[in-house]
């Protein structure tokens, strides 16, 4: 190269690398152009949506949450505005100190530190989560002026679940919750994911769970446009959300009252079915709990006390508790026995005080027996005899057939979540219960304690009381229901959830009127007799006492004497000839039927049929209309 | 008569004299193309335009001076320049401010300045110069000593670190080499070695980008750069964010673009730094595909008069002078509009008369200047 060379040469191997230059600088803008034809020609739909995407967010309009009212209109589960105050661990450096430095603003209780602890468990680190609850004006103020401070901590004007009654109606209404993993795999199965964006809560249990997609409505967006660093510019197009729809009730919330208050401390339920609707008018399950607590994440404390509790307040006892029948059942096993012609109203038995089969001596609790014993008397008299007897002559089989078809053993199908199916016993039920071969055999001695409600006999206060509103109706069967209309929200208007009778059983009128008079009896001469005195109305009913059998798992059999005592049990209609209320009733370890099961049942109808109130109620909530049932004045 | 009207103040005739150092084709290139910037920045930084239109008027300025310097003048002060240059450099290296992780600045009482760019006209000038004065006696010593006066002021710059700027003082020097007659057999391996590396990178670019491994030379953000590039979604949020975005910003704009203050990207912030490096973004997001075609036909114009205007010059050092010059334009968009566009790692090269920047658009219409005079003296001088 450093050979000398002359000008010309040297100009023309210049000239020479210039256009070496321009065919280089040529080919580099030419890739440069295939390249801006790929973005900009090949690859315009990705780059175009993808710009769409980044300037346009879709932010969810989340929709009211529907009401709850009782028939009369009585609110049972509201909305209101309140703020919250909300905390997104990930964008918080120290959560400790920024938790103390809030304390100073707002009141942070123990409570409320250890409740996020447990959201925080729950959930992913970039979800804002409530560390204070409905502030007062004065901490919104306090907060506003030191926000600044305090990245990652956002004041939030939110709707809150409010149940204004309290603990009353709990285990009808349930609650609403958080969502969490198992709620959020349920929407994902019901392709509901895109609802329930922005959208916190769900209902948890109750009437909140089974209607929630009523309740819940329908989510709104508003597509906004934002910038780089997400903060809205302006809003593009809006869908409004629509409102959940309100629900209104069967229930009569002050029915349901009278009849919590009337357990006292007592333990157990109560369910009240219009027979010629199925319309479930109380669903009673004591104690309860206040559905409140659960709203934004239950405090763990109070949540161990609600499970530690030995009378497992969480345990819906109507749905979810079986229980033996004891006498209550022997008025369906009467009407079996008519049906199948087993029995005929006046045919009489001796009753010596037991009935002895196989070995084994079954007694009366009437010592001597009631002497000469027919349907009547065995109903009125609550004559076990009768029953062995019956049993025995009938066959667990024929039992099984005809008792079944009172819809017991089998779900209702009511409209809440956690319905038990109870226990009809039979062969065929003890081959799928037992394991062992021995198990599974079923003994003619078990025949004989299941006519009197006894042995396997396992049934939920709902199956009893809609047994009793069949055979109130006559037959005919009407799916029990807690929800009576379904209210839009947004005309008002209203879907009335028509009664839907599910079979009619082909009972002859004659039998169901020697059935009717022998529960009137019961009230008249029988064991009814002092809790039913003086009433303004003829009640059909029969008193029951249970031996302790178990609880779903026998909880009971550690527990002290007091938990060992027989269950209390009442079922009644009335008026007894155009009954408009049908009911059964439990105690747990109350004793004798007659003494504390058949008093509730007292006030309860005394209420419904007479408006009248026991002492210890108020009066009904001005504006709300009254709901006497019609057969009033009978 | 002629003669009076000789001395009478024709305005005609003295804008003619006015705009005579000017060369009237480059010029209307240069013109047309901080024209169509003044239109993008209207959309994208409208509250600059008072600076703008001031950077501009100064840099005209500036480019009309040199213009008016014939090239004899130029040679005279290629030494001091360069001289003043690594003085400076030196100066920013031992007392300069540091400034986003990097020392760049030099405050010398007055003003801050970026030594860096003023060598990006000094380093050709200098070797131009230094050609010139061994004209017919080169030697591979030439070579050899050219390569140490390019290397000492890069050396410096890489150091500050400014790796942008280290590439266009290298590039610069190199092209005065290779016009001069920097043998092929030196050129193509060393081109081929890079070809090779580069292509390496790409292929093995998972196993290098690693957190843990690290690149010999390079500064742990030049390394972040060249693996963004290779996967801008490797750190969508951080460094890959501005290719990302600048890539959507582009892609976007298809054929016709989205009009005139209509680009999303640019108006909603995803695209950074959109007035400085990645202003093409917003041009070709706004006018589409049309519009880059247009920027980069007038580049090719700017580059082949360049080209021409070396072809015609009269002495080796104006040759040498404008071919290097008119490759640095080059470089400048190439490098600029290949980040952009997501091909090149991002250096901090800006877009030539495009981007906002009164330092740069000195620099260059100082170029375009010399340029011109370049032209203008060609017969003045001949051989």
């Amino acid at each position: 190269m450093s050979s000398v060379r002359t000008p010309e040469q040297e100009l023309a191997r210049f000239r020479g690398r210039l256009a070496v230059a321009g065919v280089v600088a040529l080919v580099c803008f030419g890739l440069l152009v295939a390249r801006f034809f790929y973005l900009q020609v090949v690859r315009y739909d990705y780059y175009s949506t993808r710009a769409e995407d980044n300037r346009i967010s879709l932010v969810p309009i989340v929709p009211n949450r529907g009401l709850i009212t009782d028939r009369n209109g009585t609110v049972l589960a509201r909305n209101y505005s309140a703020y919250t105050l909300e905390i997104t661990p990930s964008k918080v450096a120290d959560l400790e100190a920024t938790i103390e430095e809030l304390s100073k603003l707002v009141d942070i209780l123990p409570k409320d530190r250890k409740r996020l602890k447990k959201l925080m468990d729950e959930s992913k680190s970039f979800e804002s989560l409530p560390i204070r609850n409905r502030l007062s004006d004065e901490e919104v103020a306090r907060f506003i002026a030191q926000r600044y401070r305090f990245p990652g901590v956002e004041l939030k004007a939110r709707l809150f679940r409010d149940y204004p009654m309290g603990s009353f109606a709990s285990h009808v209404i349930g609650y609403i919750g958080r969502i969490n993993d198992r709620d959020l795999e349920r929407i994902e199965e019901n392709e509901d994911t895109a609802n329930y964006r922005g959208t916190d809560h769900i209902g948890k249990a109750g009437l909140e769970k089974s209607y929630e997609r009523e309740l819940h409505g329908v989510t709104g967006f508003e597509e906004v446009e934002v910038d780089s660093g997400g903060r809205a510019v302006r809003a593009l197009r809006r869908t409004p959300a629509v409102p959940g729809n309100n629900l209104i009730l069967t229930v009569d919330l002050k029915l349901q009252e009278i009849a919590e208050k009337a357990f006292g401390n007592r333990r157990g339920a109560l369910v009240a079915i219009e027979p010629g609707s199925g319309g479930v008018l109380a669903l009673v399950s004591v104690p309860t709990f206040d559905p409140n607590l659960f709203v934004d994440g239950i405090a763990p404390q109070d949540w161990d006390e609600l499970n530690t509790s030995p009378n497992h307040p969480m345990v819906n006892r109507a749905l979810n508790g079986a229980y033996p029948p004891g006498s209550t059942f022997k008025p369906f096993m009467a009407l079996a026995a008519l049906m199948s012609g087993k029995r005929t109203p006046g045919q009489a038995i001796a009753d010596p005080g037991y009935f002895d089969f196989g070995g084994h001596h079954f007694r009366d609790d009437k010592v001597g027996g009631h002497g000469m014993v027919d349907m009547y008397r065995s109903i009125v008299h609550s004559c076990d005899t009768y029953y062995y007897k019956l049993a025995n002559d009938m066959g667990i089989d024929l039992i099984a057939q005809m008792i079944g078809q009172f819809g017991f053993g089998t779900r209702t199908g009511i409209d809440i979540e956690g319905e038990s199916s109870g226990v009809l016993p039979s062969p065929e039920w003890k081959r799928r219960r037992f394991k062992k071969p021995e198990q599974q055999k079923w003994y003619g001695g078990e025949t004989i304690s299941i006519g009197i409600g006894q042995g396997y006999n396992s049934y939920t206060m709902l199956q009893l009381a809609h047994a009793t509103a069949t055979v109130a109706a006559g037959g005919v069967m009407f799916k029990p229901h807690l929800v009576k209309y379904i209210e839009s929200a947004k005309d008002g208007s209203r879907k009335l959830i028509e009664p839907q009778p599910i079979k009619t059983i082909p009972i002859k009128p004659e039998h169901v009127e020697t059935i009717r008079r022998s529960m009137v009896g019961v009230n008249r001469e029988g064991t009814g007799t002092r809790a039913f005195a003086g009433a303004g109305y003829v009640a059909a009913g029969k008193t029951g006492t249970a031996q302790v059998f178990s609880l779903k798992g026998g909880k009971y059999s550690s527990r002290i004497a007091e938990r060992l005592r027989d269950h209390a049990l009442y079922i009644a209609f009335a008026p007894a000839d155009k009954p408009t209320i049908a009911l059964a009733v439990l105690v747990e370890n109350g004793g004798f039927g007659a003494e504390s099961a058949a008093p509730i049942a007292r006030q309860v109808l005394d209420y419904y049929l007479l408006g009248k109130l026991p002492a210890g109620v108020a009066p009904e909530d001005p504006g709300a209309e009254g709901s006497m049932g019609d057969g009033a004045g009978e | 008569m002629a003669l009076v009207s000789d001395f009478r103040f024709d305005p005609r005739k003295w804008l003619l004299k006015v705009l005579s150092p000017l060369d009237g084709l480059l010029a209307l290139i240069v013109f047309a193309i901080i024209g169509f910037s003044a239109v993008v920045m209207v959309s994208a930084s409208p509250e600059r335009l008072d600076t703008l239109a001031l950077n501009i008027g100064v840099a005209l300025v500036v480019m009309w001076v040199a213009a008016s310097i014939p090239p004899p003048r130029m040679m005279t002060i290629a030494l001091p320049l360069y001289v003043l240059g690594v003085v400076l450099l030196i100066g920013v290296a031992l007392f300069g401010d540091v400034s986003k992780g990097a020392r760049r600045w030099l405050n010398i009482g007055v003003a801050r300045i970026q030594p860096s760019e003023l060598m990006k006209i000094a380093m050709p000038l200098m070797l131009a110069w230094y050609f010139q004065s061994r004209e017919g006696m080169l030697r591979v010593r030439d070579f050899l000593i050219a390569a140490g006066l390019l290397l000492v002021p890069v050396g410096l710059i890489a150091k500050q670190p400014d790796l942008g700027t280290a590439i266009l003082v290298a590039a610069a020097g190199f092209y005065v080499l290779f016009f001069a007659g920097l043998t092929w057999r030196l050129i193509l391996p060393v081109a081929l070695v890079g070809i090779v590396g580069i292509a390496s990178i790409v292929a093995m670019g998972d196993t290098i980008c690693k957190p843990d491994v690290e690149w010999p030379g390079l500064r742990e953000y030049q390394k972040h750069r060249v693996c963004t590039l290779l996967d801008p979604t490797s750190d969508p949020l951080g460094k890959g964010f501005h290719i990302i975005q600048s890539t959507i910003a582009i892609g976007s704009g298809g054929v016709i673009g989205k009009g005139w203050g209509n680009g999303t990207q640019t108006h909603l912030d995803f695209l950074p730094e959109r007035h400085t490096d990645f202003i093409f973004a917003v041009l070709t997001e706004e006018f589409g595909l049309a519009g880059a075609a247009i920027l980069v036909v007038l580049y090719i114009l700017l580059i082949f008069r360049g080209l021409f205007i070396a072809a015609g010059a009269p002495t080796l050092f104006s040759r040498l002078l404008a071919g290097a010059l008119t490759l640095i334009f080059f470089t400048y968009a190439f490098v600029n509009m290949g980040m952009v566009s997501g091909i090149l790692p991002v250096v901090g090269v800006p877009l030539p008369f495009v981007s906002y920047g009164g330092t740069a658009l000195v620099t260059l219409c100082l170029g375009i200047g010399m340029l011109m005079s370049i032209q203008r003296h060609r017969r003045r001088v001949g051989t």
